[in-house]
């Protein structure tokens, strides 16, 4: 029993996988309070597909490396972002279906393109992850990204509240708040690019939501939403690794479905906001 | 209009006046709002009033810095408003506030000191010692941890001006403070506005509920699309002035002399 437990940490790649979940998920799941806060989770998830064509260009440019891949999808996702905006104040369309038109779009340019490259074997890596195959360089890429992303986001994390909370009250204190919500949608896609080796560009918005999802339903406290969200982000996505390997399915999927197992946890049984106590107190009458 | 306090500043000895000059104010090529100009000052508190669409918010906000001006000026202690002023609090209508957003009474009320001590610096003890000044003020010093959904009405919206006081703001814009309240929030809040006044503040709300105009406000706007009149409440809010605003008499407005 006790060998199987341990026959995870026994591989390098396997101590690095769990590294590499701890740092993205950490990563990630402070990051998502903003999402939450900010209610862009859809938004979010349409950047994330936009990785893809990004990721099929730098291949094609600059062959495949880190620095290639990372500045491929960044520039991809950003331009299908900015692009929407311009469709959308450019014509009587919303911001929505704009974003939807291209974000599909270039997610078709992205696998076409992807298949011409002969590097079809890669394609379900980019699509669904493969934490398995970090190496070093890798982790060091991603630490790289966490460290940039949250230094920002921590230090930034007055203005940046204010502006979520109420733009039009942020802006009449003096903060910069389209510059800021610009900044914000930045560092959420190097954010989404960090988890993008370990969870695909269709999997990474479920770390970036549910984590601190989760901990909005059981707390009032902005503080533990974000760093709340950061520690369950971190234990959930390593845990799922060594889950993955006791159980053998795949630590991608493994990772979102872990989180979304504690969301319905926190959903139903919640001491506050949960779905058997509003039940229960709806029941006698009582808020 | 002599108001004992309208001289100057209690909290600061000194006269300031908002001034407001030919303004316009258009969104994207919709012109909101034309020919509007009037001057008030510290220790006034003054009434907005005008049907639905009339532009009572759009000036609020344009007075707060928050739109851009089309054409016309702001000026505030004789200096045009530029983007945004420390002294001039915009509290926003409730139904656009997210209630359900993580934060307690006290978080909302620290906001108010961000002008102050930036975006990195920790609170000074004068921070500190100005937020637990307003929120004491307002009568929420129990409810400082609670999360503001959980809060009655009257609550909320002293929460907001809560926020006004710590960030020491002079001139403080309303929009519908008193919509969606019960009858004793109501009066309270009314007896809020009026203190705020008396200590040489600025107030001036967006108002709809005309029987409760002459108990609260010292001076009335009358405003559609552009300034149909202002000046004291006496001289302003008439059965003549309504009707030009409103086009007839608002229904609520029966006990209007």
């Amino acid at each position: 029993m006790s060998d199987w437990l341990m026959e995870p940490f026994r591989h390098p790649f396997n101590q690095r996988a769990v590294l590499a979940a701890l740092l993205i998920g950490l990563t990630n799941g402070y990051a998502s309070a903003f999402v939450v806060l900010r209610k862009s989770a859809l938004k979010v998830g349409s950047l994330s597909h936009a990785l893809l064509p990004g990721i099929a260009v730098a291949i094609l440019v600059a062959g495949l490396n880190h620095w290639s891949v990372f500045l491929g999808s960044l520039f991809a996702a950003l331009l299908v972002g900015l692009g929407s905006l311009a469709v959308s104040r450019g014509s009587r369309l919303d911001h929505d279906s704009a974003l939807a038109i291209l974000y599909t779009a270039a997610f078709s340019g992205g696998i076409i393109l992807l298949r011409r490259l002969g590097v079809v074997q890669e394609m379900e890596q980019w699509l669904f992850g493969n934490i398995m195959g970090l190496r070093d360089s890798d982790l060091w890429t991603n630490f790289w990204i966490s460290f940039v992303a949250l230094g920002t986001l921590t230090a930034l994390h007055r203005p940046l509240l204010m502006t979520l909370f109420d733009a039009e009250v942020a802006a009449t204190l003096g903060v910069p708040v389209r510059a800021l919500n610009y900044l914000l949608l930045a560092l959420l896609i190097v954010v989404l690019i960090s988890s993008l080796q370990a969870v695909g560009c269709i999997l990474a918005l479920g770390l970036l939501v549910t984590p601190a999802a989760t901990v909005y339903l059981l707390t009032d406290s902005t503080n533990a939403m974000f760093w709340g969200g950061s520690l369950l982000g971190g234990l959930a996505a390593a845990f799922a690794v060594l889950a993955g390997w006791w159980l053998n399915i795949e630590q991608g999927p493994a990772i979102v479905l872990v989180l979304g197992v504690v969301f319905l946890i926190a959903f139903l049984f919640g001491p506050k906001y949960g779905l058997l106590h509003r039940l229960r107190h709806a029941r006698f009458g009582v808020r | 209009m002599t108001h004992p306090t309208h001289e100057s500043c209690a909290h600061c000895g000194h006269h300031h006046e908002l001034r407001v000059e030919d303004l316009r104010v258009s969104y994207r090529n919709v012109e909101a709002l034309r020919d509007v100009s009037f001057a008030t000052s510290c220790g006034a508190c003054v009434a907005l009033i005008g049907p639905n669409g009339a532009g009572k918010s759009t000036l609020l906000k344009a007075v707060a810095g928050l739109l851009p001006v089309a054409a016309g000026r702001i000026l505030w202690r004789g200096t045009k408003v530029a983007k945004w002023s420390r002294e001039i609090a915009y509290l926003p209508q409730r139904e656009n506030v997210d209630w359900q957003f993580p934060i307690t009474v006290r978080g909302v009320v620290r906001m108010g000191r961000y002008p102050q001590a930036g975006w990195w610096r920790p609170f000074s003890a004068a921070d500190e010692e100005a937020i637990g000044r307003a929120i004491e003020l307002m009568g929420l010093a129990d409810l400082g941890d609670r999360q503001i959904s959980q809060l009655s009405g009257g609550q909320q919206q002293r929460v907001f001006l809560a926020r006004a006081l710590a960030q020491e703001a002079h001139v403080l814009l309303l929009d519908e403070p008193f919509t969606g309240l019960d009858r004793n929030s109501k009066a309270g809040l009314a007896i809020t506005l009026r203190d705020l006044t008396e200590e040489g503040r600025l107030v001036i709300a967006a108002h709809h509920d005309m029987d409760t105009v002459r108990d609260i406000y010292d001076e009335v706007l009358l405003l559609n699309r552009r300034a149909i009149a202002f000046g004291p409440l006496a001289e302003v809010f008439t059965e003549a002035g309504l009707e030009e605003t409103f086009g007839s008499l608002p229904t609520d407005g029966k006990e209007v002399a």
